[in-house]
């Protein structure tokens, strides 16, 4: 088998971890607690790092708490265990000045182009919100920055006076970017931006994101459940599954050798618009569907669907370990004693 | 092979506050015996209203077929009335939606759902059509069917409920059965599931298939043929393989350009297609996608072009076909096409 | 068709013009906000049009009426008792000689304060306490809700009576007894769009943005449920004028010489038999207030609910 051989090449290359770490995760848990005794473990111990400058993709199925992670880095929600650091800081202990600061260099793209925009409010409103909040920007000097945004993400300064439901879903997509930029981030966390757009409006705001980041170095956290807009954005991506990340590598690696059995069926059923391909293709077709995240399966959670399900997997969870350099995975099969 | 269903110079609309949205503007398409017809087209291209015409379920007012004839098995089915529509929907034509929870009713188990169906349109008496139902959901794969079929749909997940809608729909063997946008609310890994699914009894049943989507990926994996929509009109229509290989269509070459590939290992450039979709309420008097076109010409902005046939079975409705058109660069889209000039 | 067409073809029309990079982003319908987009909805709504012309042209003659005919609520005359519409006693005068025109709008003026101060207290109270409740959630909103239950428990005749009891009935206080349990509805409306709301993306957007409570709350909450609460207002209203007069009617509304709506009805109804014209006027305008103030509320609700919206 070509990929335990590849797992089992012990290359000494040293990991080219010299770029600047600008946000780094470990063991982050998120349990949200439903009453009577219930709790959904939404993410239960997820470690990764994310270097300036890059895209991160986070890809998985619904329900396998992509989203959560992302409402938990940027404080929407509480972490109920694990650590967070951006740039040096832990963000759950940020007060005053610092949470100011962080307020404005983090900053988030939401999935609904429909409810991400306050109805009430005009364009230029929404846009300048940022500035109000943090007193960048008055009067003249305020519209101004606004319609700069504006032009910045394609849109004009006859668009500022007028509401949300008069724009279509990319032209709101648009306008939730700029009152993303207004605060000068310099990282954003991109939930879901498209899944919610048309095709050809899809790229659009695709290619506006990698134009944004070139200009600006932003550095991006990427979650969507589309796996070849994730590849095509994205230098790494890590694969989740019911809470926990069971793959992380960068782009190309993972799509070219994916090493977790979950990556690899997850990777055969993304359908391919190419009718020849699609039928030369074999396709790994998962049974059944993603257990409860309240109930868990003991040991790897994927183990109930998985198709090299062994006994070990029942019993204890698999280690998160770099099987091959930058390249980590969950998964038994890649265990030392299984040389 | 026969045209099972033929839907002729259709024209739908829609009253509203603002105005009448034409919203099918002139749709012609055909579905034979046993085939999988594709209709693809961004959200407000008309394809959704179209099938509904064809099952007859858009609300008049404030719905109106303004124009048109769909033929089905030796009727027009814009002519028929309701009642008669009642036993042909269900029995000939069967609809599956996005979203199974809305078409599922809730307060009734999931078994009496199919059962009710049987009973009314095959005349089944209620013991066998409960052996029947419970055999259909064990034919679309929900596994220990005995005791699924007493739960309620919210008891089941997504891709069950899918599964649960496509044993109703198959319950009384429909000739045409009309997908709309069956996998988009569902996972990679449960679209994955239901397709083969739908591959599967397509084989054995023979039903004839339309597939409404926006997904070219999923009509590479089982359409027969492609309808490409776009502002209410038909662009393209062709066998899979035309439409993918040799696609005629600007807005086609477009879609394929604008959409990442999971299969191609070197970097490749998105090419989005700009502006957005013009409104149906005044839509443009030449064709809908000039405006956005990399080749529009000035002729484009003035007439509608008329559809071209390229062979008998590929039709495109743009003047680039027309005699006097300059060629142009005709990037695909694929493998990377570059972009024109 | 297509044959003319194809005369008119000339090569130069087959000329790459290239496309039109701002195509779509234009603005091709003029500007609508919400408030507009409303009012004209609302426009179309008869009833409402309705609704809003009597209640104002009621208000029109509260305040404008006693102007009119230049006696006053409170004289009496003993010589005109109980005298049908005559001159210009436009309705007849009461069993004390004093002039009904007079009473009558007096009164609608009373009752008409009286609801629109009762419907300002429910205004008030019911939203803070909604937002804060629906807003903050947890320890705040269940101390909160088990206040409200409590109040929605207890009859509030009861504590009205009680409260009458204590205050010399007037104005300000029978509008702040109405109001003590009054806000009960407006707080459970406000609480339950908050809510649904807080979870929006855009509330989200601003909690990233670092916006604080009092931000999220005046620039994205309580702008989204303004609909709500202008309908809830207007239903508030009638209400309040209904209970007033029922307060009246027992004997616990507004003292003598002053009037309302109800202690004009409650004192026209003893003498229903003889001069039914007593009764009759006031109670045409309580009726009117009320049935318009409904219209109104419909055709707010008809307007202002996001549901309705394309």
């Amino acid at each position: 088998m070509s990929k335990q051989e590849r797992a089992n090449q012990v290359t000494k290359a040293p990991a080219k971890n010299n770029r600047e770490v600008i946000l780094s995760v470990k063991g982050l848990k998120k349990h949200f607690h439903l009453g009577s005794g219930q709790v959904v473990k939404a993410v239960d111990g997820v470690s990764f790092d994310v270097y300036r400058g890059e895209t991160f993709g986070l890809v998985g199925e619904s329900g396998c708490g992509k989203s959560t992670i992302g409402r938990t880095l940027i404080r929407l929600y509480n972490a109920t265990e694990g650590s967070v650091t951006f740039k040096g800081d832990d963000i759950y202990q940020l007060k005053g000045k610092k949470l100011k600061e962080f307020n404005q260099k983090m900053q988030m793209i939401f999935q609904d182009p429909y409810a991400s925009l306050n109805p009430r409010m005009t364009v230029l409103n929404i846009v300048a919100e940022g500035l109000d909040i943090h007193g960048l920007a008055r009067g003249e000097e305020r519209r101004k920055r606004v319609i700069d945004l504006l032009k910045v993400v394609g849109l004009n300064a006859e668009h500022a006076n007028r509401f949300p439901h008069e724009f279509s879903g990319g032209q709101r997509q648009r306008i939730g970017i700029a009152r993303a930029l207004a605060v000068k981030p310099e990282f954003i966390i991109a939930d879901e931006p498209i899944s919610a757009l048309d095709v050809s409006i899809q790229a659009q705001v695709v290619n506006l994101l990698r134009k944004l980041q070139k200009e600006h170095g932003l550095t991006y956290l990427f979650i969507a459940h589309d796996l070849s807009m994730v590849k095509y954005i994205s230098d790494r991506v890590g694969v989740m599954y019911l809470g926990n990340m069971v793959e992380l590598a960068n782009s190309e690696e993972l799509y070219g050798h994916p090493l977790h059995p979950y990556t690899e069926a997850l990777l055969s059923a993304v359908p391919i618009p190419d009718p020849d391909a699609s039928k030369k293709r074999e396709r790994i077709i998962l049974e059944g569907d993603v257990p409860s995240p309240i109930n868990p399966p003991s040991g790897c959670r994927f183990r109930t669907r998985c198709p090299k399900v062994m006994e070990l997997c029942a019993i204890a969870a698999p280690e998160w370990k770099e099987v091959v350099p930058n390249h980590w995975v969950a998964c038994h099969l890649y265990d030392k004693e299984q040389k | 092979m026969s045209k099972l269903l033929d839907v002729r110079d259709l024209h739908v609309s829609f009253t509203t506050y603002n105005g009448e949205v034409k919203a099918v503007r002139g749709v012609n398409f055909y579905v034979n015996k046993g085939e999988t017809v594709a209709i693809v087209g961004e959200s407000g291209c008309g394809k959704s209203v179209t099938s509904q015409t064809i099952m007859r379920l858009i609300p008049q007012p404030p719905g109106i077929i303004r124009h048109g004839e769909i033929h089905f098995a030796d009727r027009d089915l814009v002519k028929v009335s309701d009642k008669q529509m009642e036993k042909i929907r269900g029995s000939e034509l069967a609809m599956i939606f996005q979203d199974p929870m809305t078409s599922l009713n809730p307060t009734m188990t999931v078994g009496r759902q199919i059962t009710e169906s049987l009973i009314k349109h095959q005349k089944l008496g209620s013991s066998k059509a409960r052996q029947k139902a419970i055999e259909l959901l064990r034919m679309v794969g929900i596994p220990s069917p005995e005791s699924r079929a007493k739960q309620y749909p919210h008891q089941f997940s997504g891709g069950m409920r899918q599964r649960a809608m496509i044993a109703i729909a198959l319950s009384c063997r429909p000739k045409l059965l009309i997908a709309d946008e069956p996998t988009t609310a569902l996972d990679v890994t449960i679209q994955a599931q239901i397709i083969d699914l739908m591959k599967r009894l397509q084989e054995k049943f023979g039903t004839s298939i339309i597939l409404i989507t926006h997904d070219l990926g999923v009509v590479a994996d089982i359409a027969d043929r492609v309808v490409v929509m776009y502002a209410g009109i038909v662009v393209e229509t062709g066998t899979l393989h035309e439409v993918f290989f040799n696609p005629h269509h600007p807005y086609t070459w477009g879609l394929m350009a604008s959409m990442p590939r999971l299969d191609l290992h070197h970097e490749q450039e998105l090419l989005p297609i700009s502006g957005s979709p013009p409104d149906l309420i005044s839509p443009p008097k030449g064709c809908p996608f000039a405006a956005r076109c990399r080749h529009a010409m000035k002729v484009c902005t003035e007439y509608m072009p008329e559809m071209t046939d390229l062979s008998s079975t590929h039709q495109v409705a743009c003047w680039l076909e027309h005699p006097m058109a300059p060629k142009a660069n005709k990037h695909t889209g694929r493998n990377g096409g570059e972009a024109d000039e | 068709m297509s044959e003319k067409n194809m005369k008119s073809l000339t090569p130069e029309m087959f000329e790459f013009v290239g496309m039109n990079e701002s195509a779509g982003e234009e603005m091709a319908r003029e500007r609508v906000g919400f408030w507009k987009d409303a009012v004209r909805r609302f426009r179309t709504n008869w009833g409402a049009m309705i609704g809003l012309f009597i209640i104002l042209i009621i208000g029109f003659f509260a305040f404008a009426g006693p102007l009119m005919n230049g006696y006053d609520y409170e004289s009496q005359n003993i010589a005109i008792q109980n005298m049908e519409p005559f001159e210009d006693h436009y309705f007849g005068t009461d069993s004390f000689g004093r002039d009904l025109w007079q009473r009558t709008w007096n009164g609608a003026q009373v009752s008409l304060q009286i609801a629109f101060l009762a419907a300002l207290f429910d205004l008030l109270i019911g939203v803070t306490v909604g937002s804060v409740s629906g807003y903050f959630g947890g320890r705040v909103d269940m101390v909160l809700q088990r206040i409200v239950e409590i109040l929605y428990s207890i009859p509030n005749l009861i504590i009205i009576i009680l409260m009458l009891l204590i205050f010399e009935p007037g104005i300000i206080p029978i509008a702040l007894a109405l109001s003590i349990t009054g806000w009960v509805p407006m707080a459970r409306v406000v609480r339950a769009q908050i809510l649904k709301l807080k979870s929006q993306e855009y509330v989200l957007a601003a909690r990233t943005l670092g916006a604080g409570h009092r931000h999220i709350l005046t620039r994205h909450l309580i702008p989204n449920v303004m609909g709500p609460i202008i309908i809830a207002v207007t239903f508030a209203i009638p209400s309040a004028i209904f209970f007033e007069a029922f307060l009246s009617f027992i004997g616990l509304g507004i003292r003598p010489p002053l009037a309302s709506l109800g202690s004009l009805v409650f004192d026209g109804s003893k003498f229903l038999q003889i001069y039914p014209y007593q009764l009759f006027y006031p109670a045409t305008v309580l009726c009117l207030i009320m049935l318009a103030f409904n219209l109104l509320g419909d055709g707010l609700r008809d307007a202002l609910d996001p549901r309705m919206r394309k």
